[in-house]
């Protein structure tokens, strides 16, 4: 090893950060195993908790908010973590999808046997990533705050819409879903939704959508089709959404407008800042807790309202990535980043040293 | 005209079709690769590049020159298409690219780098060179989503190109390191070394010399010349450290206030009496003193001459 001292520091320096993913090599096969085995516990407990008679419906009712949840952080993650952009439109992707699916299950197929529940999520998608692609758009044709708008004013509409249109219920609600959401199936959807934004995020797409982020005019000199890649970001984060809130009017059975109002969309941002942008570990924490603490701080009553946003603030002062920003869990990479990552040969050559000595004083400019 | 003359001289060059193999040697094509007519791009009242004529053959290095503020970075903007020009024509081996996409101009085979470093700093050095990449992997959605083998053949052979690519410049060792993290003159490297990834005929480098010492410029006209031959390129770059330029470049432009005041040989562009008013009239000098002084050279009694004591001896020898 005859790296240079400026490289050794700085190398201590980024090491730090790098740590978990760079020296993963030989703890990630235990740290893969017990993953899978969490993974397989949980899956366990979904499928079998109820019928042996583990958790009781207020339990079961928590681990379906919390997947719910889980599956709208995740996705939206992917447009304001991984893309940078800021969309608080969730809730008005929500609603699409939770009344999409609900319309196909209470009037078009009503007598729908056991394939209907999925069918019923999967239209929920696709009625909310046809409204995402619409709306992304003209909205994508200029860039930041713009997005935000548009969203904005997208929720508001779906809600006041929801509410002035009689068929669908009105202000009064629609009701009359049955109980086609179930554990399993929601740990079913949230893997496969945690999956589906993982398995982006490490293609070409992911790291389109990430060069956004880091400087779009730099990607779209590099070859990127910027705005094919947002819409299509776009299209597949609505989509998500979609699913989640299908699941969700399937489990309360009953949905209004109101429910799918601007706080909604707020509750969905504090889960992706909580767990931190970009990493889907993150995602994944910051649902849960938040879902848990959600169910905590209940007994407060109002002063809930109080705390939640509080605590948003306190992360903002003190840890502004949020649980886990930027950061992901090894065995969520792929292997051949890893090994890639990892295969460092001996330090290089004179020449190397030499240049980044000589790099510090180029610094100075 | 120069233009019958040249299709002249390369009549036989066009009856060897192996000639675009080696061309660096002589430019044997009868169009060149790069080539402006009246390009002009005007912001509100400010026209920032006047009528500019510039033709680049297959396998030149030409550098574009100029006081600051003289529109050599919206040229290089018209050329990867982050503005569309006002008025003129800009034509990339014949085809003409003005008012195309950025990333199409791009997967065309040009690329360039940044005046002011545009590095994705929070993604590795590897995701820096394979968002390169992006369109030419050939997977789609459902691809990427069902990681199909397709997906993963495509992905090993951009880890095995980026990786051979992060060897040859030296960065390999650096991959898993957050580009932010890197020092200013691998930052430079990395920037190079993305534009690159795409192979592209016609590399555009916007003042690669800039912050970088004398002994650092001399290492990189070596990397230039070094990935000139390697990679098959025609460089057009803009630079003020007239070490470089007068170095390595075959021939130079020379803008100011948007238009052409120069064309030629580094000899010639420097004894030129338009191009010493233009540096010498300019108050920021800083930069530019090497040019004043490389121009005092030729003609002592220019007012230029007191910036001669600032010249370096090694830059006449480099030079020449």
């Amino acid at each position: 090893m005859r790296a240079s001292p400026l490289l050794q520091v700085l190398r201590a320096w980024t090491g730090r950060i790098q740590r978990p993913f760079l020296r993963a090599g030989d703890s990630l096969a235990a740290q893969r195993r017990l993953g899978l085995v969490l993974l397989g516990l949980l899956a366990a407990l979904c499928f079998l908790g109820a019928p042996l008679g583990l958790l009781d419906d207020y339990q079961q009712l928590l681990f379906m908010y919390a997947g719910i949840n889980v599956i709208l952080c995740v996705s939206l993650n992917l447009v304001n973590g991984y893309m940078g952009e800021f969309s608080i439109g969730h809730a008005g992707f929500m609603a699409v999808g939770a009344y999409a699916s609900s319309l196909l299950t209470v009037r078009a197929l009503p007598e729908g046997g056991a394939w209907l529940g999925p069918v019923a999520v999967l239209a929920g998608g696709v009625a909310a990533a046809i409204a995402g692609l619409v709306i992304a758009v003209p909205s994508f044709r200029t860039r930041g705050d713009y997005l935000a708008i548009v969203t904005l004013a997208f929720t508001m509409i779906v809600k006041s819409g929801l509410e002035n249109l009689e068929w669908v219920g009105g202000g009064r609600g629609l009701a009359g879903m049955r109980k086609l959401t179930t554990l399993p199936w929601v740990f079913a959807w949230t893997v496969l939704a945690v999956a589906a934004v993982r398995n982006i995020i490490y293609s070409r797409f992911g790291r389109a959508i990430q060069a956004i982020r880091e400087d779009e005019l730099a990607g779209l000199l590099s070859g990127v089709e910027t705005r094919r890649v947002k819409l299509i970001a776009f299209t597949v984060s609505a989509f998500l959404a979609g699913t989640a809130g299908a699941l969700y009017a399937h489990l309360v059975l009953f949905i209004t407008p109101r429910g799918f109002d601007l706080l909604k969309s707020t509750d969905v941002l504090i889960m992706v800042y909580l767990g931190g942008i970009g990493s889907i570990l993150g995602s994944v924490l910051g649902a849960t807790i938040y879902t848990a603490l959600l169910e905590l701080l209940r007994p407060l009553g109002v002063w809930r309202m109080v705390c939640l946003p509080l605590l948003l603030v306190l992360l903002m002062i003190f840890r502004p990535q949020g649980i886990l920003g930027l950061r992901e869990l090894p065995w969520l990479v792929p292997r051949r980043d890893r090994d890639a990552v990892r295969r460092r040969g001996p330090r290089g050559s004179d020449e190397q040293g030499r240049s980044s000595v000589s790099d510090a004083t180029g610094d100075s400019t | 005209m120069s233009a019958p003359r040249r299709e002249v001289a390369s009549t036989p060059g066009r009856t060897v079709p192996a000639g675009d193999h080696a061309p660096q040697t002589a430019p044997a094509a009868s169009h060149p690769l790069l080539e402006t007519r009246g390009l002009t791009q005007r912001f509100g009242g400010l026209t920032a590049v006047a009528d500019l004529n510039l033709r680049v053959q297959a396998g030149e290095l030409v550098a574009l020159i100029g006081p600051n503020g003289a529109g050599k970075t919206t040229v290089f903007n018209l050329i990867t298409g982050v503005y569309k020009a006002t008025a003129g024509e800009i034509r990339f081996d014949s085809v003409s690219i003005g008012g195309m996409e950025p990333s199409r101009i791009h997967g065309l085979g040009i690329a360039r780098t940044f005046q002011n470093i545009r590095l994705f700093a929070d993604l590795s050095v590897l995701d820096n060179v394979r968002i390169a990449h992006h369109a030419r992997t050939g997977y789609g959605l459902a691809d990427a989503l069902l990681l199909t083998p397709r997906l993963r053949r495509e992905e090993r052979r951009v880890m095995e190109e980026t990786l051979a690519l992060l060897r040859t410049l030296g960065l390999d060792e650096l991959a898993g390191e957050k580009a932010r993290h890197l020092p200013y003159g691998q930052q430079r490297r990395l920037e190079i070394a993305r534009a690159l990834a795409s192979r592209p005929r016609l590399l555009l480098l916007d003042e690669p010399a800039a912050g970088m010492n004398p002994h650092e410029i001399g290492d990189l006209m070596e990397f230039i010349a070094r990935i000139r031959t390697e990679f098959g390129l025609t460089i057009l770059l803009i630079e003020h450290q007239m070490k470089l330029v007068m170095g390595i470049c075959e021939r130079i432009t020379v803008l100011d206030f948007g238009a052409t005041i120069a064309e030629g040989t580094p000899e010639a562009v420097r004894a030129d009496r338009r191009v010493l008013a233009a540096y010498l009239g300019e108050p920021d000098e800083g930069a530019v003193s090497g040019a004043a002084a490389g121009g005092g050279d030729g003609s002592t009694d220019d007012p230029g001459d007191p910036h001669g004591r600032r010249h370096d001896p090694t830059d006449a020898g480099s030079a020449s």
